[in-house]
């Protein structure tokens, strides 16, 4: 995955609450292969920004010139809930964006981000909606993600202070996952193994 | 996994939780993983693992069944609607072959949806760490497992090292308790606790479900209630292992035989949260008002008795889903049917839905999907699939089907589907397409009478 260290780009507002993921990915493009040149950008909230003829609708925000270079999506409570699709995470990764702000996310979706590079920024709820308000009345506003700092900031206004697991943190600043480093801890992961399977015989396979 | 003396009581969870670090960085604890169910959607992460290099750690561990893009009409991956969707059944098999895990492939009686199929073969056993890359693995948390949905990225992680990074979730206890009012089902009680908390009203939080209405719950029944605590946002929901739970293990064919079940059982009798132990949050929900509930909106927690009206709030819900406010939810007319699903396909389900259409006729095209081809036997030997096909309801294979509709059997748009899914998200079931969620009785009773029903006044 691609280092993450500061990122200021054009942030969209994206104000509905509960966004599920089977609307940022519908189930039907899950079968579709990534790699090797195919990517799932195209498939982003692929039912609310096109129409059934395949045209876009121009009312959805991320069809609006001003928020064509988004790379950063400020969004509302328990964002991409449901289903754990990693595919979501995909289809904004393969869009452009790197981050989302919002004051809550589903559980598996801040994971998938955290796997991804994508920064899942958590703010609180009054925060997120002044971010939205601003964007919206300031189409094509650039925000900053400061991933070092832990900072988010708006030009020539607010900084927010947020936080991401220093473990995480760390592995996004890098651009690395921690596929590596657990592989590296073989031998605790052998020691606990054995001693787990010993004291509780009915969990060992 | 008993606690030292004098220890701060602890709850079920922490008791699963700390029996499984292997160590930890700052808030990040290396979780020790048990079992690892895998499907097929999860290419993704064998691919990965090829493309790395890398090779499945305990493939002893694993298990795999393909379910969401299975066809329900026939039991070869040649019946698959496209060429696409065969691809993805025959993708996972030829994964499982290569990395020497254990298979319940579609010409095997035992396959199934993976959250039916864990719990039925003995997989899924109290105390364990288990996880999928499907959000519904919520469910095996029924039998006092701690069970989670994954990720492609973290189904890597697992293949590869049989564990996970993980931050410690807090802790919510919902008890239930008092009698379930007339014809509440397990269902119902999802429901109204998601209607209460919301949908997001457990991000975080890992729920034990506590209290009469679960003690007297069957298996099945927690199996219901578990498998929807992710949409209230749950990271997980857990029932205390009882005598219920070991009744239903004991036999199973992966759950411990003789000295060994001896030994399981005693070290899952000390499961129980402690007397004392606290847990972050705390929510209490009454048995006896729990009313049948049906769905109205484009989330679960739009939930409403079906004795209610649709309420005027959330417009963008009610547009997609073509309703006014006032409207009696009995006067909702509905033009097909969906019994199936990782939440509603056991045996107890399918009985209850055959036991309103008993003697009754379909005036929707209705769809009945057991949840295993063990379980599709299971009725058979009961007679409940000659009780289907007399009503008119279609009896198919086993597999997620309309749940998702990713085997190609989704609904029309605008078509109303009155389904004992889980979801009711736009476009969940087929673009366009709208959802009413309710129990199995319920929706055998939509089927019978053409619309919404309230249960209680079948007869």
């Amino acid at each position: 995955m691609d280092r993450f260290t500061t990122l200021t780009a054009v942030a969209a507002p994206y104000e509905p609450a509960n966004v599920d993921t089977d609307q940022i990915l519908p189930a039907r493009f899950l079968k579709m292969p990534r790699g090797n040149g195919k990517h799932y950008g195209g498939f982003l909230f692929h039912d609310i920004r096109f129409a059934d003829d395949g045209a876009e609708r121009a009312d959805f925000v991320l069809n609006r010139p001003e928020f064509r270079a988004a790379r950063i999506l400020v969004a509302n409570t328990n964002f991409a809930c449901g289903s754990s699709r990693e595919g979501a995470v995909y289809a904004f990764l393969d869009a452009g964006f790197r981050a989302v702000v919002a004051p809550s996310f589903s559980d598996i979706f801040f994971n998938n981000c955290l796997k991804n590079g994508v920064v899942p920024v958590r703010l609180p709820e009054a925060d997120c909606a002044g971010l939205r308000a601003l964007l919206a009345a300031r189409p094509g506003t650039e925000l900053t993600v400061d991933l070092e700092a832990q900072e988010l900031r708006v030009p020539a206004g607010a900084v927010h202070r947020f936080e991401v697991d220093g473990f995480f943190r760390e592995m996004l600043l890098k651009g690395v996952d921690e596929v590596g480093l657990t592989i590296g801890l073989r031998a605790e992961i052998e020691g606990f193994e054995r001693r787990h399977h010993a004291a509780n015989a009915w969990a060992a396979r | 996994m008993s606690a030292p003396r004098n220890a701060a009581p602890r709850t079920l969870f922490d008791k699963i939780w700390d029996a499984h670090v292997v160590l930890s960085r700052g808030e990040q604890c290396l979780l020790y993983i048990d079992r690892h169910m895998v499907h097929d959607g999860s290419f993704h992460a064998f691919n990965m693992l090829h493309a790395r290099g890398l090779k499945v750690r305990r493939p002893s561990q694993t298990f795999g069944v393909p379910d969401h893009y299975v066809p329900t009409t026939g039991r070869s991956a040649a019946d698959a609607a496209t060429p696409e969707i065969r691809r993805m059944i025959e993708t996972l098999e030829s994964n499982l072959e290569a990395n020497g895990i254990t298979r319940y492939g579609l010409d095997d009686e035992r396959q199934g949806i993976v959250h039916v199929v864990g719990p039925e073969q003995g997989i899924t056993l109290p105390g364990l760490t288990l996880v999928c890359g499907d959000s519904h693995t919520s469910s095996h948390g029924a039998l006092g497992a701690f069970a989670f949905g994954i990720g492609q990225s973290e189904n890597l992680h697992v293949l590869a090292t049989q564990t996970l990074w993980q931050t410690r979730p807090r802790t919510m206890r919902i008890r239930v308790d008092g009698r379930l009012g007339a014809g509440a089902t397990p269902k119902d009680v999802a429901l109204a606790i998601i209607a209460r908390i919301g949908a997001g009203g457990a991000v975080g939080h890992v729920i034990e479900y506590a209290g009469e209405a679960f003690r007297a719950m069957s298996v099945e029944g927690r199996l219901t209630v578990c498998n929807m605590s992710i949409e209230a946002g749950a990271r997980s929901g857990l029932v205390a292992p009882d005598d219920t739970t070991f009744a239903f293990i004991a036999g199973r064919p992966l759950a411990p035989k003789g000295e060994a079940w001896d030994r399981a059982l005693a070290a899952w009798r000390a499961l129980p949260s402690d007397e004392g132990a606290r847990f972050d949050a705390e929510v209490a929900l009454d048995a006896a008002a729990i009313a049948p509930m049906v769905t109205w909106g484009t989330s679960p927690e739009d939930a409403l008795p079906i004795d209610g009206v649709v309420p005027d709030a959330k417009p963008q819900a009610l547009a997609y889903m073509g309703l006014v406010p006032g409207t009696r939810l009995t006067d909702i007319a509905v033009d097909r049917v969906f019994i199936g699903s990782c939440t509603n396909s056991r045996i107890e389900d399918l009985r209850a839905a055959a036991a309103v259409a008993r003697g009754r006729k379909a005036v929707v095209p209705t769809l009945v999907v057991p949840g295993s081809g063990l379980v599709k036997r299971q009725a058979e030997a009961e007679g409940l699939d000659r009780v289907f096909r007399e009503a008119g309801f279609e009896w198919r294979h086993a597999g997620c089907s309309m749940c998702v509709g990713i085997n190609g059997e989704t609904g029309r748009p605008q078509e109303r589907i009155a389904s004992t899914s889980n979801r009711n998200f736009e476009g969940r079931q087929g673009k366009g397409v709208r959802t009413h969620l309710l129990s199995p009785a319920m929706a055998a009773a939509a089927a019978v009478t053409g619309r919404l029903a309230d249960i209680r006044r079948m007869g």
